[in-house]
């Protein structure tokens, strides 16, 4: 029964991406990628992996489309039909889904516990994470302790990624808030939106708390939380007007908390170092190594979150702003 | 049943080629970021698909559930990253394609080409 539905669902996907393609309305191709979002972030959950369907959902389905349609109110809203091109396209990836389609009849089968991907490391983190780190969602202990890593890289990613958006599209300090235009922008006038938003807005955020701090014991982390909050604010935006959201929480906030986050998770690293063991080895934390282990995870977990959090809300407002002044 | 055990992988093969297409055949910017996301969500099912064990659940050690088969953590460990840093790079793209609209006042690659090419 599961088979069939997730061989209905990985249909759908494909014939959403058809759509997303063939779409010249670039509204409507935005759009279409937020169901796409959506529908992979269900097949991710029949995967087993609900971290990275919460994850796929908030982001993918949320932010990701709320950022293409901030990008799309400054551009235009329809592709030009051309067609030059296409031929040599469609020969070359024929000839690359050959291949593919060839390799794909060697590959382990789906599902199969003795395929390579599931004997070698996989065991050992099993295993190792009852003994060593002692909490229940295995994801949470690789990503903050085994991977730290490749885990702190990537949070450096997505600051230098936010600083590069600013730097593009500028920061809002030298815009001129105009409360007229700002406030026909918002959704201010329309009461059944507004009401039902201001409802949702603290739970969402109340939400996003929790999936922060609960993420060693269910699906959930800092890469999560961090995403949630930003979607409540955002909703508190599209409600209430930029300069509103920008009251509450101040460009400059912002630019501090996304800094701050990274610089809080490569400080747990450096205090691990100082304390005489390696870099981001958090059993030197505490007199016991399982406590200890727990704490450092918490404490990345808070900077990925702040991170993410700080970027992504930095990023929608430096495209919200852009919006206003075209 | 090959179809049930490679169904998959083939998905897989189908969304990434219809975004690597999109992205070299497309003239539109917007487009082919749309078509670099499809590509880039194609990998992600892979890695996932590749995670999953038959009859496994969600690699969360919760002894009330009583579970004792768990789908592989490592790949949902990648990918979930993975998907926070694409939102980033993507988000980076669309504010370059907003400033490359402001400087030659199209998104279309033909238009943007032709202009160059006449300066």
């Amino acid at each position: 029964m599961i088979a069939v539905f997730s061989i209905f669902l990985l249909s759908l996907l494909v014939i959403t991406a058809g759509a997303v393609i063939r779409a010249s309305n670039l509204f409507v191709a935005v759009m279409l990628m937020g169901i796409f979002s959506l529908l992979i972030a269900v097949n991710f959950f029949l995967l087993d992996a609900a971290d990275v369907a919460l994850t796929e959902a908030a982001v993918g389905a949320g932010i990701s489309t709320v950022l293409f349609l901030g990008a799309l109110s400054v551009l235009d809203g329809t592709e030009k039909p051309r067609f030059s091109g296409r031929k040599t396209a469609l020969v070359s990836i024929l000839i690359a889904g050959l291949a593919m389609g060839y390799a794909t009849l060697y590959e382990p089968s789906f599902g199969d516990p003795s395929a390579p991907a599931h004997q070698h490391l996989t065991p050992w983190f099993m295993q190792t994470t009852a003994e060593q780190v002692d909490i229940p969602n295995v994801i949470t202990a690789i990503l903050g302790s085994f991977r730290g890593y490749d885990t702190l890289g990537e949070v450096f990613v997505v600051l230098v990624a936010g600083i590069g958006v600013l730097f593009l599209l500028g920061n809002q300090s030298g815009a001129q808030p105009n409360s007229a235009r700002a406030s026909s922008e918002s959704l201010k006038h329309y009461l059944i939106p507004r009401m039902v938003g201001r409802l949702l807005i603290p739970f969402i955020i109340l939400f996003g708390l929790y999936v922060q701090f609960h993420g060693e014991y269910g699906p959930g982390g800092g890469f999560q939380a961090g995403a949630l909050i930003a979607a409540g604010m955002i909703l508190y935006t599209l409600l209430e007007g930029q300069d509103r959201a920008l009251a509450v929480l101040t460009p400059k906030f912002l630019r501090v908390l996304m800094a701050s986050g990274a610089l809080l998770y490569a400080g747990v690293g450096v205090v691990g170092l100082l304390k005489g063991g390696y870099f981001l080895d958090y059993s030197v934390l505490a007199e016991n190594p399982v406590t200890a282990q727990q704490i450092g995870i918490i404490t990345i977990e808070l900077g990925v979150g702040m991170t993410v959090t700080g970027v992504l809300l930095s990023i929608f407002h430096a495209f919200a702003a852009r919006g206003k002044q075209a | 049943m090959i179809v049930l055990e490679l169904f998959h992988y083939w998905v897989f093969s189908v969304l990434m080629l219809m975004g690597f297409y999109t992205v070299i055949a497309k003239h539109n910017y917007i487009k082919k970021l749309l078509g670099l996301s499809l590509f880039q969500s194609a990998v992600f099912l892979l890695f996932i698909g590749i995670g999953k064990v038959e009859g496994g659940t969600t690699p969360i050690l919760n002894t009330s559930i009583g579970a004792d088969v768990f789908s592989n953590p490592l790949p949902q460990v990648l990918i979930l990253t993975a998907i926070v840093v694409g939102i980033s790079t993507s988000a980076l793209g669309l504010a370059i394609v907003i400033r490359i609209k402001e400087a030659y006042g199209s998104i279309e690659e033909d238009d943007i080409q032709d202009e160059d090419s006449s300066a």
